[in-house]
Formats: structure tokens, C-alpha cells, sequence
């Protein structure tokens, strides 16, 4: 309880919590890379006193082995990124590649991103609203994600290039949104779900009071209160879209993306070894940009962050 | 002074106005059926009359059923028997015609909403246009003390100023029935004292009849026309007191070291305790 003082009528309305902290800002920065900066110096500590043929019991590879083809140099790493990508006529830089591709792997996750979402929203909304839906659906939603990737990649595409009405035509691309969209959904259906479910007792009497109905309610209590449950759900589905799209690229074969240029890029691999590194960046890149972007979400949603202190 | 008829008109006992009443329960069980059909009655034959305008609360043990009680007049919970009137509606329809605003024992405030966000909720849900809910948070916000917070969010506020953000927010559509399930229950002894004197007064301004839920005896005392005492197990009315001190105006923080005003509080105190209450008048026997 918070104590009389408090409550006096003439106090003065409290400046705003959430008023910018720099200092706690910073440190955050500064810590992160630090992180990097430490993972870079761990790289290349085992590098130099690592043995070149890694440590071997018996038959099994412990650590790995430290020659330039295994683990080339950060910076020969990052070198690399401003190299060619090749000799021929048509050579770009490494870095322009890697950011065209990024880009595409960027775009179509999104796709998936925004898809698995609205499903996601779409079946724990139903869930809520009936109980026999939720006993019936639920379990079908975690099953969904023990099928692995793998299987239906090409299922997916089959079926897609079965799909055709007027002069629409399934393209690769999608598939692989549908996939990304297939992990995405989810965490944001069983997050979503909860969200939903969180109002008290008290708020949603309220509402039974106010004589409303459950569309109502639904958008004016039980979607904000679901915002705190959300957040984290739609960063893990953002980066399950990423990995599924990458991954789906593989085992679909789609071109000009993050997937297929690491497949590429590790076949050159015993002649270029830093240039196998490169499309990991993008991938890593691709992953912050999602990150960013919910992060953004989260600030521009805080208002719905806020925990009620309670009477 | 102690004698029922120096009450108001419209605090005076139910049967001069049945048609028009605030509240009519008549013949209401309730009993919940539990696990492994073990049932709990709640509450048993309850026969209750309101007048409009007229403050009345609820006081026993607890676990007598008050609050239950109050849940079927608010339409949250349905009678397993007895009918439950409100304004000559079913409680049902009186709650979707917005009869009656509602306060609980936590405020219950939407976090992501400011204190004015908050006030205007009912307004909003019901369609009212900006400005005037604008308007109406405005006064209410002054009625309760609270014009500087207009913009502040709940967890920024004390839990007795978010408990006035909560009376606020009943009062929004200018309900004629209040109904408190004690809300000031979790307040320091001062903030309480302050936040009677003022439902006090905002009742007196607005006319409304109130039904209030208390575990206070002098809480119960100061702030009704009558006193409605419950016995538990099952939950029952065992007495109705009528308190007459006067009208709210009267009603000023020098009442609470009246003599009526103790002598009230025994009355109360001893009907809680089960003594026959012989010879008190204004007691309604039952
Ligand atoms: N939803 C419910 N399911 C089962 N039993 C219930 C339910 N609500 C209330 N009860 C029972 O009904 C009885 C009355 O409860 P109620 O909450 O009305 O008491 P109360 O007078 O408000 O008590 P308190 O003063 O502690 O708030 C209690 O015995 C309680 O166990
Ligand atoms: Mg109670």
C-alpha cells in the first residue's frame, strides 16, 4: 500500500516514468559490444594458442581445429566482405551481394512475419471466444510444430504450384513465406492466447457491467491487455520467420536469397574461406533488423506496458 | 433526532414507493454448486427494499453473502431463486440500460488508460462524442479532487487516489443506483475518513441511491439512512436499522464524535453480535 502522503490532493502530478534514461541507454550499448568485442577476442585467443588439428579424443573432435580453412581471421573475415565476389565480368563487391541478398531473405520473412501474425492473432482470437475451439485447435497448433521443416518444404510448393485462378501464379517466393509464416504463428497464437486471457476477473466484470459486448470488450480490454504477452511472442516469431526462411530457401531452392548464398558461398569454401563468412553477416544483420523493428513495436506499444500498481 | 420519520422523504421505508424503488429483491436464494457437488448457500430467502436516493449498506461477518448480494443486483450473478428488480427492470435489463455504476474493493483501472481515460471508459464504450466526455471527466475529476491527475496513469497515483479515480468513473454516466463493494477498503484511516465525507456529498449532489458493502461499523453508520445487518452460514438479513443523522449536510466530520452517532454504532455493533436490540427504535423487526 502506498502510504497517506501520497494521496494529498495539492501534491503535484509525478513527471512521466518513462522520461528518457541516456545513462542506462548507453550502458546497454556499450554492453552489447562489449559482448561482440569479447567473442571476437575468444575467436582469435583459441586461434592463435589452439592446435591447428583441434583437440581430438579418440575419435571425436573436441574444440575445433584452428587452421585458417576451419577458422579464418575476423579481420580477413571483414576483408573479404569488401572483396569481389569473383573475377568474372559481372563481379560485385562481397558486401553488395551479401546486402541484395539480405534484403530479399529481409523482405520475404516479413511476408511470412505479417502472415504467421495475423493467423496467429486470428486462431487464438477463436480460441478465446470458444472454449470448444480451444480443447479442439490447441493441440493441433503444438503438434503443427513437431513436423519438421524439412517435410514440408516441398509439400508446400507442390501444393502452391497446384494453386491458379485468374493470371496469378504461385511463385517459389511463396512458399517460402508460407513456411516462415508456419513457424511464426506459433508463439504468436499461444502468447496471443494468454494475452487475451489476462484480464482480472474485476476488469472483465467491468465490462459486463458496462453492458458491452464481447467485440468490445475484445478491443477495448483484452488486446491491450495483451500487449505485455505479445511483445515477446512477436520477437520470437520474428525470428522464427528469419530462420525459416533462410532454412526454407535451402530445402526449396529459391534463389537471390541469404539461404541459397550460403549453400554457394560454403562450395567455395576450400579456395575462399573468409567468403563463407559473409552471408552468415546477412543472416546476423537480417536478424538484428527484425529485432529492431519489434523493438520499435515494444516503444511505440508502451503505453500498454505498464504494470497497474495495485490499490 | 434517533426517530425514522426525521429521515429524508425519499430515505423512508420501502413501502411508499414499491413501484418506483431502486432495488427490489424479493424471496432471493443464492447457492453456488461447488466440486464434487458440494454446494454453498450463499444467501437465503433475501427480501430488500431501496428508495430512490436513499443510502443504504450491508454489513456482516465475513463470507455472509454481501457481496454476493450485490453481484446479483449488478447482474454479474444470477438469483437461484427470488427475483431481483431494479428501477421496475430485471436486473439484466437495468444493466444493460445502464442503471447502475459499479465500485469495487480495487479499483480496478485500466493500466494502459490516463486517470481522464480511465473516467471516460463507460463514456467512450456507450458512443458519448470527445468533447463531452471531455467535459464530464473534467467535472468529475474535480469532484473527487483530482484536476491535477487528468493525465497521469494509474500506477502513478496512491491506491486512495486511484480508488477516487474508481468512484469517479462509477459516477460517469450519472447512474441513479450505486453499488460499492467496499471500496474504500484498502485505504488508511485518514484517506477513509475523508473519501466518507465526500460520497457523502457526492450522493447528496447527485441524488443517486447507493447499496454499500462495508466491514466498517462506523463507516456503515455514517454514511446510511439504513443499516442492513447479515448473519452468515446460510446468509441472511437479520435486522435493518434505520440511522437518522440527519441529512448530508448534517453529515460533517463533528457528527463522528455525536452521541447519536455512537449510540448508532452500539445499536449496530449489538444486532452484529446477535443481542436482541430490545426496546431501540427505528429498528425494523423482521
Ligand atoms: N463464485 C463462487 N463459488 C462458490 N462459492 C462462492 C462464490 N462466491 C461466493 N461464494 C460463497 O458464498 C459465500 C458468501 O460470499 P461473499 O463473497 O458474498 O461474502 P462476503 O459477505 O462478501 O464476505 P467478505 O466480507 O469477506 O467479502 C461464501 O461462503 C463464499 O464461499
Ligand atoms: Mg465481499
Amino acid at each position: 500500500m502506498t502510504a497517506a502522503p501520497g494521496s494529498s490532493t495539492r501534491a503535484r502530478p509525478p513527471r512521466p516514468k518513462d522520461a528518457p534514461r541516456g545513462n542506462a541507454a548507453v550502458k546497454r550499448v556499450a554492453f552489447g559490444v562489449g559482448g561482440v568485442l569479447l567473442l571476437v577476442a575468444l575467436w582469435e585467443l583459441y586461434k592463435a594458442v589452439g592446435p591447428a588439428e583441434g583437440v581430438v579424443v579418440g575419435d571425436l573432435t573436441i574444440l575445433p581445429r584452428t587452421t585458417d580453412l576451419a577458422m579464418p581471421h575476423v579481420w580477413d573475415m571483414i576483408t573479404r566482405l569488401f572483396g569481389e565476389t569473383g573475377s568474372g565480368r559481372n563481379a560485385v563487391p562481397v558486401w553488395s551481394a551479401v546486402l541484395e541478398a539480405s534484403a530479399f531473405t529481409l523482405g520475404v520473412a516479413a511476408v511470412g512475419w505479417v502472415v504467421g501474425v495475423v493467423v496467429g492473432m486470428l486462431l487464438a482470437v477463436l480460441m478465446q471466444r470458444f472454449r470448444t475451439a480451444e480443447s479442439a485447435v490447441l493441440p493441433w497448433i503444438i503438434l503443427s510444430q513437431t513436423v519438421p521443416l524439412i517435410a514440408i518444404a516441398p509439400l508446400v510448393r507442390r501444393w502452391g504450384s497446384q494453386l491458379e485462378f485468374g493470371d496469378f501464379t504461385w511463385e517459389n517466393w511463396m512458399s517460402v513465406a508460407v513456411i516462415a509464416s508456419y513457424l511464426a504463428f506459433f508463439p504468436v497464437s499461444i502468447g496471443a492466447l494468454r494475452g487475451l486471457n489476462s484480464p482480472d476477473a474485476i476488469h472483465v466484470e467491468l465490462f459486463r457491467s458496462y453492458g458491452v459486448g464481447w467485440w468490445k470488450t475484445l478491443f477495448k480490454l483484452r488486446l491491450p491487455a495483451s500487449v505485455p504477452y505479445l511483445l515477446p511472442a512477436l520477437r520470437l516469431a520474428a525470428a522464427n520467420a528469419v530462420i525459416g526462411t533462410v532454412v526454407a530457401e535451402v530445402s526449396i531452392g529459391l534463389r537471390g536469397g541469404i539461404g541459397r548464398m550460403i549453400i554457394e558461398y560454403a562450395q567455395q569454401a576450400s579456395g575462399d574461406p573468409a567468403k563463407t563468412w559473409a552471408p552468415i553477416f546477412g543472416a546476423i544483420a537480417v536478424g538484428l533488423v527484425a529485432a529492431g523493428f519489434i523493438a520499435l513495436l515494444g516503444v511505440l506499444l508502451r503505453r500498454y506496458r505498464r504494470g497497474e500498481v495495485p490499490a | 433526532m434517533s426517530d425514522a420519520p426525521a429521515a429524508s422523504a425519499a430515505a423512508s421505508p420501502a413501502s411508499a414507493a414499491v413501484a418506483s424503488a431502486a432495488v427490489e429483491v424479493v424471496g432471493v436464494d443464492k447457492i453456488f454448486t461447488g466440486k464434487k457437488k458440494a454446494t454453498v448457500t450463499a444467501l437465503e430467502n433475501i427480501d430488500l427494499t431501496v428508495a430512490p436516493g436513499e443510502f443504504v449498506s450491508l454489513i456482516g461477518p465475513s463470507g455472509c453473502g454481501k457481496s454476493t448480494l450485490l453481484r446479483l443486483i449488478a447482474d454479474l450473478d444470477a438469483p437461484t431463486a427470488g427475483t431481483v428488480t431494479v428501477f421496475g427492470k430485471t436486473a439484466r435489463q437495468a444493466r444493460i440500460d445502464q442503471e447502475y455504476g459499479i465500485a469495487f474493493q480495487q479499483a480496478g483501472l485500466l493500466p494502459w488508460r490516463t486517470v481522464s481515460g480511465n473516467i471516460e471508459l463507460p463514456l467512450e464504450l456507450h458512443g458519448v462524442a470527445g468533447a463531452a466526455r471531455k467535459a464530464r471527466s473534467a467535472e468529475l475529476l474535480a469532484l473527487v479532487g483530482l484536476s491535477d491527475f487528468a493525465e497521469s496513469y494509474p500506477d502513478q497515483l496512491s491506491g486512495g487516489m486511484q480508488q477516487r479515480v474508481a468512484i469517479a468513473r462509477s459516477l460517469a454516466e450519472s447512474p441513479r443506483l450505486l453499488l460499492m463493494d467496499e471500496p474504500f477498503g484498502a485505504l488508511d484511516e485518514m484517506t477513509r475518513e475523508r473519501m466518507q465525507t465526500e460520497l457523502v456529498r457526492i450522493t447528496a449532489e447527485t441524488g443517486a441511491a447507493v447499496v454499500f458493502v462495508t466491514h466498517s461499523i462506523p463507516e456503515a453508520v455514517y454514511l446510511s439512512n439504513r443499516v442492513v445487518v447479515m448473519s452468515p452460514r446460510p446468509g441472511r438479513i437479520r435486522d435493518i436499522l434505520t440511522v437518522s443523522l440527519g441529512s448530508a449536510a448534517e453529515r460533517t466530520e463533528q457528527l463522528r464524535e455525536n452521541e447519536a452517532f455512537f449510540e448508532n454504532v452500539s445499536r449496530v455493533r449489538e444486532l452484529l453480535h446477535g443481542e436482541a436490540p430490545v426496546g431501540i427504535r427505528g429498528v425494523e423487526t423482521r
